[in-house]
């Protein structure tokens, strides 16, 4: 009775949107996905408000009754979402609906999608078209028309045709031996397309987690290089920058709820500020009276860092807090149909580059630069010259913990915030400046996307563990050869 | 006093006995020399078109430079002239780009390590006085002695009593002997340049290379370096740096000018002090 | 001459006392398992709580010896050695896991469903292998690294960072299921130890023995070791290694052998520590523990053989008081320790004590 109320409804190709709403508020769920998936085997343009507030969970745009929609039912609106997008006159719009139905089509759309593939105009949307169209042929019954099917999956690079090329594979899938033997050769040159995205995905993880090395390790080199210490709170000067980030985050969320989207922007110079003053005072406090006893002064920041987490850990609790992303650093670019570069790590990459031209600048065509400079290599000389290095020192160590701060930020963006966010990036930051040569920012540089790559690219071969550590014993091999550093100045050294 | 360099070192083994406590007792006269170096052409020391550069800059460029056995050879030249480098090339810290340096007549240099050198026989004086601070004057001078310097044979090594009078006389020479016992981060500047000299004499090399010896010492100091410099020779080689002309005309019949890394006068010093380049290169254009 | 034959004098007689305060720690150590063989209730008796807590204060002893062996007299701060103390404890945690076991296969890899033990677990269910293995794991792993590490003169704070990157490649690496360790778990539910049960009285008393042995033997080798001219060429290694190569020593020999001598005697304390406390697990390797043992030989006094002991000894009392009194407010502690001990005591309680008794 129902079934033949629906036919009557649609067989009314006049009926007004609204009516056709309110029937569908009032279906129940198997009626409403069967409802659904009649109107994809046959969209209408007209319908395509009416499809757009359902995916909104409402039937029309003023409209305050809430829809109750179930999983199923949210991918059968996609799915007829997409169905009647096909219709649209913008080739881009077409284009993601397709994508679309690449991955939702049903059998029952086949004769729909076969007349839009045979009147696209667009190469793009043809081609997406032909893959939708594809993996519903794959269930056709005559043997001609999988073939081609299974023919046309394998110039895509898409995980989805590896999927159904493997189901197509399996022992009692397919009868045929023409398509079996094709099917075989599609798989493999997907696999390979598949395989370059992988690689191209794991090399840009390796940047992206280069480029946090690179932020942390730039301080260190600038401390390390200047005053001969290595700071083992380095790594909470990190730290401080993320929790700084979530106080920003906090604070703007109950004040200034406007100015929410931003938040990061607006933790940057609140982080390179408490990150620079915490890393100043210690200077001033501790550090300073350790010059020219470095080990000591490993000793003495690692107590540092104790205290810093501990304090970290009572005020805001042992576990990780939230740091959300904004909406303009969430998403991605899809390259790939297996390679997305997500914006956060995207905008981190360039970050890391600006203030790795921040810094060359600073130290390069600066007064300070030129001080720091200066006192780097010869501090008796310098400070006859009347540069009063204390001060440098001081700002010095500033600067390098401000960049810590400022690599917060962005690690707040990407990975976990909790009190031991800075022990698990130091010795790896260590690393970099070891490997990099000391005080040299293009060393720092390769150094850090290098181990960034190298992890990333060993990690899924032989697993994260075995992969660090045999970084690790490419290091020391390497520092066989090279034992300054990647790019050492070469020269009397002064003992 | 003044020894004249002899033309067969092998001439002068016969002992010589001297008051006690004088630079010829300290370093040993009379004991028998190792084999191990071969000097039949009369050269301890010769380099040949050594060249070094760091990022472009040329320390050393071409440097030939031969040093005859019981020779005393004096360096000058201006700042940044090679003089470091070159002892550096000598020792080991430093590899040549080109070039080749050898030792007597069959050491290759450029492929020994700079503990396989000192134990050939090349010891050396650094610009700052570097001695072992923690330790007393005594046993600096027990570590640089002449002895086997294994591992295992420092586990088990006992001072005999001849090497523990071997080290009080050269501690005797170099007016040390009463603070054998003081640490040697408590010395004076000049008194730690003597126990560098005392530490490279119990080490008996054929070779000492000196980077300025005397800077820091007062007059008498010096007087008394140059007078255990002008009795080292003959039977060691030595190579000085130094920029204090005095001392220098009051030890060397012969001065080699560095200049840009490479030889630019060689002779007696008058000869030298009247070339015209090199009066050019120290009193600027 | 008058001034020195004073300061002889006032250290001879300082010798004097500390000789006689060793003499009563000694005796003290060695009465503790003693008096805990008491029948229960007794006056002086000593609980079992006491004298596993002592007898792992003195396994970190030896393990301060050790690093003050290589940092105090060789200069090279190691923040590896809790590396080195694990894996002697592993060796010795293997032999007891397959004692507890049996003919079977420990409990974890039963877990794991494995069915035969991997290959380098061969032979561990003899006691002597496994001490062979306490010797050499540590061993050959530090003469690997130190034969790289020197050859290529890394010194100072690379040095140390290496070392500290080592340890925690070694955690990462024991925390694996796959490795064959047990995991995050380790080793632990140990039940014999050559067929006396680890639990019993008289099994912790010789076990306490043996560890206050090892540690006057360690002590008696570190001041033989330091008495002889190796003791001084390490020295002239700290301050000037340039000046030693020209002297004609090569310093890696040197270097080579302190570190992995220090590395044995860390091993050596891992397997005393192990059947004493009744648990492995690789936090062991974590790089806290490894810096916390400097600031233990900080505290006391590098460079001297009783400081390390001292330091060891004064830090994980505190550690001990401190985690149960205040256990929020440890690490602020230990941290301003770290802080104050560099600042304000270079030389340690030992070189603060000497100073007290010279006028």
């Amino acid at each position: 009775m129902l079934r033949l109320l629906f036919t009557l409804l649609l067989l009314l190709p006049l009926a007004t949107q609204a009516s056709e709403g309110e029937f569908f508020l009032t279906a129940k769920p198997a009626e409403q996905a069967s409802l659904l998936e009649t109107w994809a085997a046959q969209p209408d343009a007209a319908r395509l408000p009416l499809l757009e507030n359902l995916r909104q969970g409402r039937i029309a745009e003023n409209d305050t009754r809430k829809l109750r929609l179930n999983n199923r039912l949210r991918g059968l609106i996609d799915n007829t979402l997409a169905s009647h997008q096909l219709l649209s006159d913008q080739a881009n719009v077409r284009l993601v609906a397709a994508q679309q139905l690449q991955k939702t089509a049903q059998p029952a759309q086949m004769a729909f999608l076969d007349r839009r593939f045979a009147s696209e105009p667009d190469a793009a949307v043809h081609a997406a078209l032909g893959l939708a169209l594809a993996n519903l042929q794959l269930g056709a019954s005559e043997p001609a028309v999988r073939l081609a099917a299974v023919r046309l999956l394998g110039e895509t690079g898409d995980p989805l045709a590896r999927t159904r090329l493997e189901a197509l594979l399996q022992p009692d899938a397919e009868t045929d031996a023409a398509v079996r033997i094709a099917a075989e050769t599609s798989l493999a040159q997907v696999q390979r397309k598949l395989l370059v995205g992988e690689l191209l995905g794991q090399a840009f993880s390796g940047l992206s987690l280069g480029s946090i090395l690179l932020l942390a390790a730039l301080g260190l080199a600038i401390t390390f290089g200047l005053l001969g210490v290595i700071n083992m709170a380095h790594g909470e000067m990190l730290m401080l920058g993320a929790y700084s980030t979530y106080m920003v985050q906090v604070l703007l969320q109950r004040y200034a709820p406007g100015a929410i989207e931003f938040y990061p922007l607006i933790a940057l110079p609140v982080a390179f500020a408490v990150s620079a003053g915490v890393g100043m005072a210690l200077e001033r406090t501790v550090i300073r009276h350790l010059y020219g006893r470095p080990l000591e002064t490993l000793l003495a920041t690692w107590g540092i860092s104790l205290i810093l987490i501990q304090a970290v850990r009572l005020i805001f609790g042992a576990q990780n807090v939230e740091v959300s992303n904004p909406a303009w650093l969430s998403g991605g670019i899809q390259v790939l149909p297996n390679l997305v570069l997500p914006y956060n790590r995207l905008v981190i990459i360039g970050f890391a580059l600006a203030v790795v031209l921040l810094t060359w600048l600073l130290l390069n065509r600066t007064r300070l630069g030129l001080n720091v400079r200066a006192v780097t290599q010869n501090r008796n000389m310098a400070a006859c010259c009347g540069v009063s290095t204390g001060r440098v020192d001081m700002l010095a160590f500033g600067l390098g913990s401000g960049i810590a701060g400022l690599g917060g930020v962005a690690l707040s963006q990407v990975g976990n915030v909790g009190p031991d966010l800075g022990q698990s990036y130091i010795i790896d930051s260590f690393l970099v400046v070891v490997l990099g040569g000391v005080g040299q920012l293009a060393g720092s540089l390769w150094a850090a996307f290098g181990l960034g790559i190298a992890n990333k690219l060993l990690e899924p071969q032989i697993g994260a563990v075995l992969g660090k550590i045999l970084i690790l014993a490419l290091i020391i091999l390497f520092i066989q050869k090279r034992p300054q550093g990647l790019f050492a100045l070469k020269g009397r050294v002064i003992d | 006093m003044r020894s004249v360099p002899p033309v067969h070192p092998e001439f002068m083994l016969e002992p010589i006995f001297d008051q006690i406590g004088s630079g010829r007792e300290a370093i040993g006269l009379g004991r028998r020399r190792e084999a191990g170096l071969d000097t039949r052409h009369g050269t301890v020391l010769s380099l040949e078109g050594i060249s070094v550069s760091f990022d472009g800059f040329k320390a050393l460029n071409d440097l030939n430079l031969y040093i005859g056995v019981g020779e005393l050879r004096c360096i000058i030249g201006p700042n940044g002239a090679g003089k470091t480098t070159m002892m550096d090339v000598i020792t080991g810290k430093t590899r040549p780009d080109s070039g080749t340096a050898y030792f007597g007549d069959t050491l290759d240099l450029t492929r020994m390590s700079e503990c396989q050198i000192a134990q050939a026989g090349i010891g050396r004086k650094f610009q700052k006085p570097t001695v072992f601070e923690a330790l007393t004057v005594f046993e600096n001078l027990e570590l640089a002695l002449k002895a086997d310097k294994s591992v295992w044979a420092s586990l088990v090594a006992r001072l005999s009593g001849e090497q523990r009078q071997r080290i009080e006389e050269v501690l005797a020479t170099l007016r040390l002997l009463p603070l054998a016992q003081r640490q040697a981060g408590l010395l004076s500047h000049g008194q730690k340049q003597f126990l560098e000299i005392g530490m490279l004499l119990v080490q008996e090399p054929r070779l000492l290379l000196l980077d300025e010896p005397v800077a820091g010492m007062t007059d008498a100091e010096t007087e008394f370096t140059a007078e255990l410099f002008r009795s080292l020779a003959g039977h060691h080689s030595l190579m000085v740096v130094e920029h204090d002309m005095g001392f220098v005309g009051s030890i060397a019949d012969h001065v080699t000018v560095l200049h840009q890394g490479s030889v630019l006068a060689q002779g007696s010093l008058a000869q030298v002090q009247e070339d015209e380049r090199v009066v050019e290169v120290y009193l600027g254009r | 001459m008058n001034q020195p034959l004073i300061v002889t004098a006032t250290r001879k007689a300082g010798t004097r006392v500390s000789m006689a305060v060793g003499a009563v720690v000694v005796l003290v150590l060695l009465a503790l398992p003693l008096l805990s063989l008491l029948p229960d209730g007794h006056a002086l008796q000593v609980s079992a709580y006491t004298l596993t807590l002592v007898g792992k204060i003195l396994c970190y002893a030896i393990v301060a010896l050790a690093l003050d062996l290589v940092w105090g007299y060789a200069g090279l701060l190691s923040l590896g050695h809790g590396l080195f103390f694990a894996l002697g404890g592993y060796a010795m945690g293997m032999y007891l896991m397959r004692q507890a076991a049996g003919d079977g296969l420990p409990g974890f890899m039963t877990f794991l469903s494995w069915s035969e033990l991997p290959w380098y677990w061969a032979g561990t269910q003899h006691f002597a292998w496994a001490l062979c293995l306490v010797v050499l794991a540590p061993g050959l792993l530090a003469l690997v690294f130190g034969f790289f590490a020197f050859r290529s003169r890394i010194k100072g704070v690379y040095f140390s960072i290496m070392t500290q990157a080592l340890t925690f490649a070694g955690m990462l690496l024991f925390f694996r299921n796959e490795t064959g360790f047990g995991g995050n778990n380790g080793f632990t539910n140990f039940r014999t130890i050559l067929g006396f049960d680890i639990t019993a009285q008289g099994t912790r008393a010789a076990l306490f023995l043996l560890t206050v042995g090892l540690l006057l033997g360690s002590l008696f080798l570190c001041w033989r070791l330091t008495q002889s001219k190796f003791g001084r060429l390490l020295t002239a290694v700290r301050d000037a290694e340039n000046r030693l190569m020209f002297c004609g020593y090569d310093p890696r020999g040197f270097k080579l052998l302190v570190w992995v001598l220090s590395a044995v005697l860390c091993g050596l304390a891992g397997a005393l520590y192990v059947p004493q406390v009744g648990i492995i697990n690789p936090s062991e390797m974590s790089p806290t523990n490894s810096i916390e043992a400097a600031v233990w030989v900080a505290l006391g006094g590098r460079g001297t053989l009783i400081g390390p002991l001292l330091g060891a000894g004064l830090v994980n009392g505190m550690k001990s008081w401190f985690t149960v009194a205040f256990p929020e407010f440890w690490l602020f502690f230990l941290g301003a320790l770290f802080i104050l001990v560099t600042l304000y005591l270079p030389k340690g309680v030992v070189g603060l004590v000497k100073k007290r008794s010279q006028p």
